[in-house]
């Protein structure tokens, strides 16, 4: 089970060329909107045609410009989750899931019957989509795919259309919806949870280019890159001066700090995360990676709150940049502390 | 009161919608299908241009191409099919200015239908033919009827193009607009006043039953927000 894609499509001044393999698993591809994800779905699935390049699934040739091969949509075998879930409005869900069914006609009816056991539909079968919740519309359109078999599942920001509690009850039914199925999966989100949860892969896609690629857990515990921290949640990034073999000064916040590491001189950029600061006393200011803040603002939320802080004290230099605290402690605006933060926890980032 | 051109009438439209709807409906799915901007455009002007001109204008290229004297008309002369001033030509006539009514109506039917139903349709193997009938026409179901009874109404009641090219011959081709032109000139008031009272009542009867019939459709399946 393998899907390989390498392509390039140009579309009003946006180039996407990207390049990756799906092997056991699922894969995800992360990124912001307009970083060319789901142009990237859409060119799998044969709705849209790149302008060059390659598409394998389990080596069957979907796509090869060298070669002339174009195949449809409909000859493609691949399932395609929309972010709206596009169900027929005018069709019965049974129709839905009957209508994708391609077995014979005799099978199809239990093979629907079946199926809407499976997702948990059997009161909605006789009713249309627009009567059903968007969980049920959901497992609708899923069931629908499986109906028709598909050889590759690609999901489009399946749960961007759920409210929050729907949405992890869903996340939840998904991922076990695809430990059952033995096609490649490939998952397109905009959220670093999503990703971080349901896939095994990560492609991380900036501006329609890849710039990282790995396991989910390397690539959020190591992002190489600065566009990679950022986008796996990163939100403390700062360029950097080197001073020493370890050490050097985050220019954007006006301090000094000490990596685990060595820095090679591709490191331009450090990255803290915003869980990894350890506040201690004033007074208590001092000492390797330990440096004074003050509190510029407080976002409360219901578990967690974000604190934007800005270091002060002799290390600092102009007019720092604020620097991202997520905790659980209480903390009042214009409050001083300090900050420490393990070395290890530093990331040394390439542009 | 002759009943006459009311039967003309009723025929002329009749078979006028047949062709207004099939031809509107084709044109307006392959212009939604295109993928070449300019070509929409072009094709929407063209077909929209018999709505906004008066009809003598559409009448008079009739005229222009069917004519006796012209090739496309005197090729059909010749193999004994004189269109003008006939029957058929009061139903070339309808054709031509109702089209507009049922191209846009059915155009704006196909675009409300959202795109990624029709990709998900294709993603799971429907083939375009039965992605049009059982997906594309149900959706658009309500706007190509609408588009049709527009047509229909607006059919029954042509007048200028009709008198360019089908003439004004009882019997032949005069329709219910024409015979009520005909009667008030020749000082018949009370004879139109039966024609008028029908063209009234029947296009009243069918603009109406638009209203209704989105009505009604409204509760099924269309989807109300999304």
């Amino acid at each position: 089970m393998s899907l390989r894609v390498d392509i390039k499509k140009r579309y009003k001044g946006f180039t996407l060329e990207v390049c990756f393999s799906s092997g056991d698993g699922t894969l995800a591809l992360l990124g912001a909107s307009g970083s060319g994800k789901s142009m990237t779905l859409k060119c799998i699935a044969g709705l849209i045609s790149p302008d060059e390049g390659v598409i394998t699934a389990n080596g069957r040739m979907l796509f090869d410009s060298a070669a002339g091969i174009d195949l449809k949509p409909q000859r493609r075998e691949v399932g395609y989750l929309f972010q709206n879930y596009a169900l027929f409005p005018n069709m019965t869900i049974r129709q839905n899931i009957a209508v994708a069914y391609r077995g014979s006609a005799e099978t199809r009816g239990a093979a629907v019957t079946a199926l809407l056991a499976r997702y948990e539909l059997e009161e909605q079968a006789d009713k249309y989509p627009v009567q059903l919740s968007g969980g049920q519309q959901q497992r609708a359109a899923l069931a629908r795919i499986f109906a028709y078999e598909p050889a590759v599942l690609l999901l489009d920001e399946p749960f961007s259309a759920l409210d929050t509690f729907l949405r992890e009850n869903m996340q939840a039914e998904l991922k076990r919806i695809i430990r059952g199925y033995d096609g490649d999966v490939v998952l397109v989100t905009h959220s670093r949870d999503e990703a971080y949860k349901i896939a095994d892969r990560l492609v991380i896609l900036d501006d329609g280019r890849p710039v990282a690629e790995g396991t989910v857990q390397e690539v959020f515990a190591h992002p190489e890159n600065a566009r990679t921290a950022r986008i796996t949640g990163c939100k403390n990034i700062s360029r950097i001066e080197r001073t020493g073999e370890r050490s050097f000064l985050a220019l954007d916040w006006g301090i000094a700090l000490e990596a685990a590491e060595p820095l090679s001189d591709a490191h331009t950029y450090a990255g803290i995360r915003a869980h990894d600061f350890s506040p201690l006393p004033r007074s208590a200011a001092e000492g390797k990676n330990t440096f004074a803040v003050e509190v510029v603002d407080v976002i409360e939320g219901p578990f967690e709150k974000d604190v934007i802080v800005r270091a002060i004290g002799p290390a600092s230099v102009g007019n720092p940049n604020e620097i991202w605290w997520i905790t659980d402690r209480s903390v009042k605006i214009d409050e001083q502390c300090a900050f420490t933060v393990r070395p290890e926890d530093i990331l040394l980032l390439s542009e | 009161m002759v009943i006459t051109p009311i039967l003309i009438s009723l025929k002329t439209a009749t078979v006028a919608i047949a062709f207004t709807f099939v031809i509107g409906t084709f044109l307006a799915y392959v212009v939604c299908r295109s993928r070449r901007e300019n070509v929409k455009v072009i094709v929407d002007t063209i077909l929209t241009l018999p709505l906004v001109l008066p009809p003598t204008v559409a009448g008079f290229f009739l005229l222009y191409i069917f004519g006796v004297n012209r090739p496309i008309g005197h090729l059909l002369a010749e193999m004994g099919a004189k269109l003008v001033f006939s029957w058929p030509a009061t139903v070339l006539a309808a054709v031509v200015i109702s089209l507009p009514f049922m191209y846009r109506s059915a155009r704006a039917a196909f675009d409300q239908v959202d795109p990624m139903i029709l990709e998900a349709a294709r993603t799971i193997g429907l083939s375009e033919l039965k992605i049009v009938y059982k997906i594309l026409f149900p959706l658009a179901a309500p706007g190509l009827t609408s588009g049709g009874i527009l047509s229909f109404s607006r059919g029954l009641g042509e007048f200028g193009a009709t008198a360019m090219i089908a003439g004004n011959i009882a019997g032949v081709s005069r329709t219910m607009p024409l015979a009520i032109y005909s009667a008030v000139m020749g000082g018949r008031a009370d004879e139109a006043y039966g024609y008028v009272i029908i063209l009234v009542a029947v296009s009243f009867v069918f603009v109406l039953s638009i209203g209704v019939f989105a009505e009604s459709r409204s509760g099924k399946y269309r989807l109300k927000t999304r």
